[in-house]
């Protein structure tokens, strides 16, 4: 599986505290049943009132990779198509003060790494790539940094969810299936399980 | 770090190992799915050629699509009908339970799998949907997980998780005439905030929550997540055992009896420890109401709306952003506002307790002019239960519409929406920015009694004045 040791490329500066998943994703776009296409539908409402001046849609940012964004983004419905949207758009990895737990969770079923960093970083990082939208910034999740030209600012990542992106074991599927006998065990222990259901 | 806490227990009991990454691999002993979150999951699994580990833990039923007018199939909505068409066959396909409509069993997942005796203390409980927190009412330690999770508890029972912080939230005394428990979960969401509980687990304790009855404390730990907190539950105590016995899946006969034993060793310890603690009293509740766009944007109905310097620095941002989209002047009143559209249903009040109350206080009244105002319940056994009692007629009566079961309008995914700028005054858990199906459209969330209080009047009324000019 792809490991994620480090994400490089252009930053897309997306203002604002508790920006939950429907405006990530409105709930018409989850009549569906794959995930294919969503990368259109990204802030759907949110663009349209925008009127071609929301980030997602500014020249200047289009085949950015890396999201850098407030407090308590992804707030709200646990819906993966959040994620699932941001990422089929083009989005590699996303740089934030703080992330909702299911939304940081289901980012990191997928691939996608989400690192915290001081509000002042943040927004020192989102001034930068709103004057100059063209700097290359790095990610570095083996030296938890983020670098834009000269500028650069620790990160922070969950130890767990660091080690899932380093080794490439995001995809849990595999390494959870891998322990089978010890599932088993643990049902047998468990009363309830022989109650009822 | 917690410990002798309920979440310490049920997770150290359902612990499968230590992954490499540090992280704990947690047995799941209920999984629930509905038709949003499942199918692209169901898919990843052909892809791998998987197949389901344990079927009989998983049940499924259809809550968020569904019309609440005409159920007929074919739905006219050809998207809804296909992903209908995607969970009938990958239930078959895999051998899992699935409540469909017109089963007698279907409705939102979180209201069926508690009447029906599933959800019990001590349970994993997770499903695609935020609000699973709900089953943490019983003392079951239930949250929303994404698709690629569905995928890997249909596949392997388990997930990957980090373990929680425990927040002690403890409210005492009497809660006073008119407010209820969606007054109490506002309340609280408004004074720990939105990303107040994000790492934590939150325990609901205190005798406030002590003398409620299981439908009022499935309505605080729905909105856990609403504050942040992933789960939220409440100590088991006889309250629960008889709510659950009888129930079709709760134990019978011997087992009962060990189930109660064990459940009774999993409540937390006088001298548990906690990595935080709120106390609450319920005398400070009243009812409350939403002004904003968060549910943390909160207020006594009969206060003003708050001025941006009374708020933290941190809030001021969303506060203007909320003024602007809710077109709301800060020190206004909101009692007196003009509503659009009444929605009293959604796994956080659409049980039985709550039309009741909500029948009660409407028996008598009608609707205001121009008022769209409908009854969505809970479950199918929930209209049952209410038709057997008449609400539906006192209800029809009043000039409500009664609709079948469903999600309805919390999230319109359905055909209930609101339609442009109109204002909805709501008793579901997201006033989030087009939550209910209008991109512009706008919710203040409130308890189903000051809904139907705001039905009758066609305005934001505090439901303690209408019980003493109206009743």
């Amino acid at each position: 599986m792809r490991q994620v040791q480090a994400v490089m490329g252009r930053a897309l500066p997306l203002l604002g505290n508790d920006i939950d998943t429907d405006r990530i994703i409105p709930a018409r776009f989850l009549k569906c049943v794959t995930f294919d296409g969503l990368g259109e539908q990204v802030f759907a409402d949110d663009r349209q009132q925008a009127n071609g001046q929301h980030p997602f849609d500014l020249p200047q940012y289009q085949g950015a990779q890396i999201l850098v964004v407030n407090g308590n983004f992804g707030c709200g419905s646990s819906r993966e198509h959040a994620p699932q949207s941001i990422a089929r758009w083009g989005i590699k990895a996303i740089v934030g003060e703080s992330f909702a737990e299911i939304f940081f969770g289901n980012c990191v079923a997928i691939g996608i790494p989400c690192v915290t960093a001081g509000s002042e970083a943040v927004a020192a990082l989102q001034a930068l790539i709103q004057t100059q939208p063209q700097t290359e910034v790095i990610l570095d999740l083996i030296t938890l940094q983020v670098q834009a030209g000269n500028w650069c600012a620790p990160i922070y990542m969950g130890d767990g969810s660091r080690q899932m992106m380093l080794s490439g074991s995001w995809d849990g599927t595999g390494q959870l299936l891998s322990q089978v006998e010890q599932v088993k065990a643990t049902v047998a222990k468990l009363p309830y399980l022989a109650w009822s259901c | 770090m917690s410990q002798g806490t309920l979440f310490d227990k049920v997770w150290d009991l359902h612990t499968v190992s230590v992954l490499p990454s540090g992280q704990t691999q947690l047995l799941i002993g209920l999984h629930l799915i509905h038709e949003v979150t499942s199918p692209q999951a169901f898919a990843m699994l052909h892809e791998r050629g998987l197949p389901v580990l344990f079927p009989e833990r998983t049940v499924a039923t259809v809550d968020h699509i569904v019309p609440t007018q005409s159920q007929a199939r074919p739905f006219g909505d050809a998207l809804a009908e296909e992903m209908m068409q995607a969970l009938e066959r990958n239930c078959e396909d895999h051998g899992i339970t699935f409540y469909n409509l017109n089963s007698g069993n279907q409705g939102i997942v979180h209201v069926i799998a508690p009447e029906q005796g599933m959800t019990q203390p001590g349970m994993t409980i997770a499903c695609g949907d935020s609000h699973t927190s709900t089953h943490g009412a019983f003392g079951a330690i239930a949250f929303g997980i994404g698709t690629s999770q569905v995928r890997d508890v249909l596949a392997t029972q388990t997930l990957a998780l980090a373990k929680l912080k425990v927040r002690k939230i403890e409210v005492n005394g009497t809660l006073k005439p008119g407010v209820y428990a969606k007054d109490v979960i506002l309340h609280i969401i408004r004074t720990l905030g939105v990303k107040g509980g994000v790492g934590y687990a939150y325990e609901f304790a205190g005798t406030t929550f002590e003398q409620m009855s299981m439908e009022e404390r499935m309505t605080i730990c729905n909105m856990a997540i609403e504050g942040g907190a992933r789960c939220g539950y409440i100590n088991p105590d006889q309250v629960t055992y008889d709510y659950l016995q009888g129930r079709d899946r709760a134990p019978k006969g011997a087992a009962w009896d060990e189930a109660l034993a064990w459940w009774q060793s999993l409540r937390s310890e006088a001298d548990a420890q906690y990595d935080d603690g709120v106390v609450f009293d319920a005398a400070d509740i009243a009812p409350t109401v939403t002004w904003g766009i968060t549910p943390g944007q909160g207020m006594a109905v009969n206060e003003l709306i708050p001025l941006p310097e009374t708020l933290a620095d941190s809030e001021r941002a969303i506060a203007q952003e909320a003024y602007a989209y809710m077109d709301f002047q800060p020190g206004s009143p909101i009692q007196g506002t003009k509503v659009d559209v009444c929605f009293i249903g959604s796994c956080t009040n659409g049980r039985i307790s709550d039309l009741r109350e909500a029948a009660r206080i409407a028996q008598g009244h009608h609707v205001a002019e121009g008022i769209k105002a409908f009854v969505v319940p809970g479950s199918e056994r929930v209209k049952q239960q209410a038709e057997a009692e008449g609400l539906d007629k006192i209800f029809i009566q009043a000039g409500f519409e009664w609709r079948e079961p469903g999600c309805s309008m919390c999230l319109a995914m359905n055909p209930d929406k609101l339609e442009g700028r109109q204002l909805s005054a709501s008793s579901s858990n997201r006033n989030f920015k087009g939550r209910q199906g209008s991109a512009s459209g706008r919710t203040l969330l409130m308890s189903p009694a000051m809904v139907v209080a705001a039905a009758i009047t066609g305005q934001v009324t505090d439901v303690r004045q209408l019980s003493r000019s109206e009743q």
